[in-house]
């Protein structure tokens, strides 16, 4: 299966952190078009290409600009997520290392459709040696004339900045990322007020994914038909998918939006290694559903994914072996959340305690059928009440699992020893 | 934390350096986080005395200072080793052999997760994924990453930081 390179197809080009070399490949020919537009124009594109947001949620791009663009106020500002936290994703390092301007060219797309002159990448700690390649790049674009004062000769002035994160997952929750931003705890904030009106020092804000980012400048250089050619109807373009875990071939792939999760598995990436068996598949990272193998023939686009009651996410495809135990990777997932939940609100930071403690108990074969119950109930008061979408995703991969392997559970609880989740092998 | 490692002191010389890129962001909280990367990099940890100057530079209380600094993994009150070793613990790491991974580099180093050699050379952490899972189990010593790892790749690259050959 061939991939459609959209946003990879500069991934083999030597040097793009040159706006020369950038610019000899098609680089900123969207944002020379962008310049001509005004602010509204620049988001009716943006509605008609139908571009929904890559870091998790899907919410439309144009929507989130258009909040700004109708908020009061002379300064605003862009704001790119680079945080890429969601275990199992590299997507967005490959596009920040590969072509940093097609990143930049979105932003400063998004800046002339709400006015904004600043623009701000947070980039996550662990992703600190792109940081001295990121300036670079950002320094030949200035050298340039396309970023700074009176950009590519128009009226619109805008830069971007560079910010460190220090290793906190929750920081690229959006308002956690502007506090951090700020010089503070990385706490995500009450809403409202929105960041459209209220996000980054207070100022109007847009917010957006790396690889949301790097869809724009295409769409102003090819039109809005070439983009709604590819991919599905309610999910136009393509996607970044990240394939991990027991598969021969991993890494990073770009396909069209609708593409079957089945064949991603079996042929880009040569289905399960050392000749075991499927057990299960994750998509959307730790926050993710968890599948069984008689589920994964379906589209991958936002809503498909969603409506079986999972999340496209960020495009993460965790497959799994049967040398695992689907309790064992649960237990995994809630060990991350409960190390990274900011303890600002009590559902999360005690909900997912207990939901670890729970599947730790039943894993080890001292649970009993209420246990189970009490975990789907923790899990829908934390659906319900947490505070941010860290609290509200933690019990995705508990609800899916035990939805799609009550019979693992069970087995379980019959004291069987289960020697694939024994607590050796759990971490810590 | 314990207050006797916050406490850990800070040599004068290290604390005028300190002192001179704080007060280049006066008033610019937003500029924390850059100076106490910077800071980090030439300090043993980020400890009372430390925070005591940056509070003072910057203009902010020093209780804000200690409540960011805990805040962050990759920031420390406690001295760490010259290698921080980040290794990975997330899912698609878990199902490649991470935990043997861990356990080799524990076992050589003779520390527990959390812990700092006593000659002050390596510290070892878990961490949530690097974003390397292509290349999972991955781990990251400072600033470089390593990856398709397993018992005996981990024992040839620790030797090799033993013996500074890299
Ligand atoms: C706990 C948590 C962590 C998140 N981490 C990221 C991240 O690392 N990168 C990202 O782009 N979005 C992340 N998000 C989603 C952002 O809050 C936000 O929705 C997204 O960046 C919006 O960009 P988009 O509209 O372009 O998708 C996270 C959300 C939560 C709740
Ligand atoms: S849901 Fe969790 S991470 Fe989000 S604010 Fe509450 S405690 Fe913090
Ligand atoms: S899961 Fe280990 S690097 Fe991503």
């Amino acid at each position: 299966m061939e991939e459609t390179r959209v946003l990879l197809r500069n991934k083999d080009v030597a040097n793009m952190v040159d706006v020369a070399v950038s610019m000899e490949h098609g680089g900123y020919v969207g944002l020379r078009n962008a310049l001509l537009m005004d602010g509204a124009q620049v988001i009716e594109t943006l509605r008609d290409s139908g571009l929904r947001g890559r870091g998790g949620a899907g919410f439309p791009t144009w929507m989130k600009i258009k909040f700004a663009y109708d908020a009061g106020g002379t300064s605003k500002v862009v704001v790119c997520n680079a945080d890429e936290g969601e275990p199992g994703t590299s997507k967005d390092r490959i596009l920040l290392s590969t072509d940093p301007h097609s990143i930049f060219e979105g932003m400063a797309i998004v800046g002339k459709a709400i006015g904004a002159g600043r623009g701000f990448i947070y980039l996550r700690a662990e992703y600190s040696y792109l940081f001295p390649i990121l300036e670079n790049a950002l320094d030949s674009a200035r050298k340039s004339g396309i970023l700074g004062k009176n950009i590519l000769g128009s009226d619109f002035s805008f830069d971007i900045e560079m910010r460190s994160g220090a290793g906190a997952y929750v920081c690229g929750e959006e308002t956690a990322l502007f506090e951090s931003i700020e010089g503070k705890r990385g706490e995500p904030r009450t809403r409202p007020p929105y960041p459209g009106t209220y996000g980054l020092f207070g100022l109007p804000t847009v917010l957006n994914n790396v690889e949301t980012l790097a869809n724009i400048g295409p769409i102003f250089a090819n039109g809005v038909d070439w983009f709604r050619s590819i991919g599905s109807e309610n999910s136009p373009g393509t996607k970044l998918f990240t394939v991990t875990g027991n598969v021969h071939r991993r890494g990073v792939f770009e396909f069209p939006m609708g593409t079957n999760l089945k064949d991603i598995i079996y042929e880009v990436c040569g289905g399960i290694a050392g000749g075991k068996e499927l057990l299960a598949v994750q998509t959307g990272g730790a926050s993710g559903a968890i599948i069984r193998p008689s589920q994964i023939d379906i589209p991958l686009d936002i809503d498909h994914v969603a409506s079986s009651g999972g999340r496209l996410g960020c495009g993460t495809i965790f497959v799994i072996d049967d040398s695992n135990c689907v309790l064992d990777i649960v237990k995994n997932t809630l060990e991350f959340f409960t190390n990274e939940s900011c303890g600002k609100c009590i559902p999360c930071r005690e909900g997912g305690v207990q939901l670890l403690k729970l599947i730790k108990k039943i894993s080890e074969g001292r649970g009993s059928v209420i246990d189970i119950d009490t975990m789907m109930d923790l899990s829908n008061t934390m659906r319900e009440t947490a505070l941010c979408g860290l609290g509200h995703s933690t019990p995705v991969p508990v609800l899916t699992s035990i939805a799609n392997f009550r019979d693992s559970y069970d087995r379980h609880l019959d004291k069987d020893p289960c020697s694939k989740c024994s607590p050796e092998r759990g971490l810590k | 934390m314990h207050q006797s490692q916050y406490s850990f002191t800070t040599s004068p010389s290290a604390l005028v350096q300190v002192a001179e890129i704080a007060s280049r962001y006066k008033g610019r909280q937003d500029k924390l986080m850059d100076v106490i990367i910077a800071v980090q990099k030439i300090v043993p940890s980020l400890a009372e005395d430390v925070a005591a100057v940056i509070a003072r530079e910057m203009g902010l209380s020093q209780n804000h200072v200690y409540s960011f600094v805990t805040f962050y993994e990759y920031l420390s009150v406690q001295p760490r080793g010259k290698y921080m070793i980040r290794m990975c613990s997330s899912a698609p790491c878990h199902v490649r052999g991470a935990k043997d991974v861990m356990d080799t580099i524990t076992e050589m180093l003779g520390i527990k997760i959390g812990e700092t050699t006593p000659d002050n050379r390596f510290t070892v952490e878990t961490c949530p994924c690097l974003g390397i899972c292509d290349i999972s189990p991955a781990i990251m010593i400072n600033d470089k990453v390593y990856g398709d790892l397993d018992p005996e790749r981990a024992r040839e690259l620790i030797k090799k930081y033993i013996r500074e050959d890299i």
